[in-house]
């Protein structure tokens, strides 16, 4: 199935959970949120969230800024 | 003296808060932040492939300075709702910057969106310390859908062209019942002496230091302006006249 992941079309397997996503962007292990599908997915549910064929994922981070 | 700024219910000793951004790298960063003696300092939220600079918030947490996170970029309430709750989920924080400008060349806020946007998070629980135009009829309208300050600019984000229109600046001043930062448009020390002289509660800034020749000394100076300017506005300064009155006593 396919996933879009910060923008980018992704092949994942089926039942790859948000917190696989997280992982596989490499992300920093604190100050990440995940948005899927334009709504929050708390961090204590990324296990047990799987993302759907389609789903949209965001994957952000704090930056330097304003 | 003893003269705290309190926004939420929450203490800060320092009346400057600066933005992260534009620095040259995380050392430059460190001391103008040091330098400057903030404490709040803004982050944005971005992709976490597109981050590119990473390590700002172990920056600030080393150096215990609160995360003020903003939504910039934002060009609508929806988009600006949902990197507050981001914001909120990856830093743990309920305030909120919020940032909704209308487009690229001016980054002038979107009043309409703004507003909506203001109101929906407050709604959802979080402090919002909303970057405004510098009219005192959004300012009030802000303060009445709740936000914790109102934060006008002085001039459009990162030209340096001070406080353009002082008067409406007093204006809103004059009437909040919420502190009112003056957030962008800092040029130089002067400007930020004015902000606090008109009445603002505080200073929000990057730009001005982060792009200086000397960062760490240009964030030294803001601190001295915010500091000296408030000093003066509690002082009360002397009504301007027309013709000169002597000092000396007559001869």
């Amino acid at each position: 199935m396919r996933a879009q992941v910060n923008g980018t079309t992704r092949e994942l397997t089926e039942g790859t959970s948000v917190a696989a996503v997280v992982e596989l962007m490499g992300a920093p292990e604190k100050g990440v949120a995940v948005a899927l599908d334009g709504a929050v997915v708390p961090r204590a549910l990324w296990d047990t969230t799987t993302v759907p064929d389609g789903g949209v994922v965001e994957v952000l981070t704090a930056v330097q800024g304003g | 003296m003893d003269d705290p700024l309190i926004i939420a219910g929450r203490e800060f000793r320092s009346r400057l808060v600066t933005g992260t951004g534009g620095a040259a790298n995380l050392s430059v960063l460190e001391r103008a932040l040091v330098a400057s003696g903030t404490e709040l300092t803004t982050v944005a939220m971005r992709r976490v492939d597109a981050a590119g600079q990473t390590g700002v918030l172990e920056l600030l947490r080393r150096l215990g300075i609160d995360v003020l996170p903003n939504t910039a970029g934002c060009r609508t309430s929806a988009e600006a709702v949902l990197t507050a709750q981001l914001a909120r989920e990856a830093l743990e924080t309920n305030w909120v910057k919020l940032e909704v400008v209308h487009d690229e060349e001016t980054l002038l806020p979107d009043p309409v969106e703004l507003l909506d946007a203001a109101e929906r998070l407050v709604l959802d629980g979080f402090v919002v310390l909303p970057y405004t135009n510098d009219d005192p009829v959004l300012a009030r309208k802000l303060e009445d859908v709740g936000c914790a300050t109102v934060m006008p600019l002085g001039s459009p984000i990162g030209t340096g062209l001070g406080i353009r229109n002082p008067h409406n600046i007093e204006l809103i001043t004059s009437r909040a019942s919420v502190p009112v930062v003056l957030d962008a448009g800092i040029g130089t020390a002067s400007d930020a002496a004015l902000a606090m002289e008109l009445g603002c509660s505080a200073v929000l800034l990057a730009t001005a230091v982060t792009r200086a020749q000397d960062p760490e000394r240009m964030a030294a100076a803001m601190r001295c302006a915010v500091e000296g300017g408030r000093l003066a506005r509690l002082a009360g300064r002397i009504p301007q006249r027309f013709w000169a009155q002597a000092s000396s006593p007559g001869l």
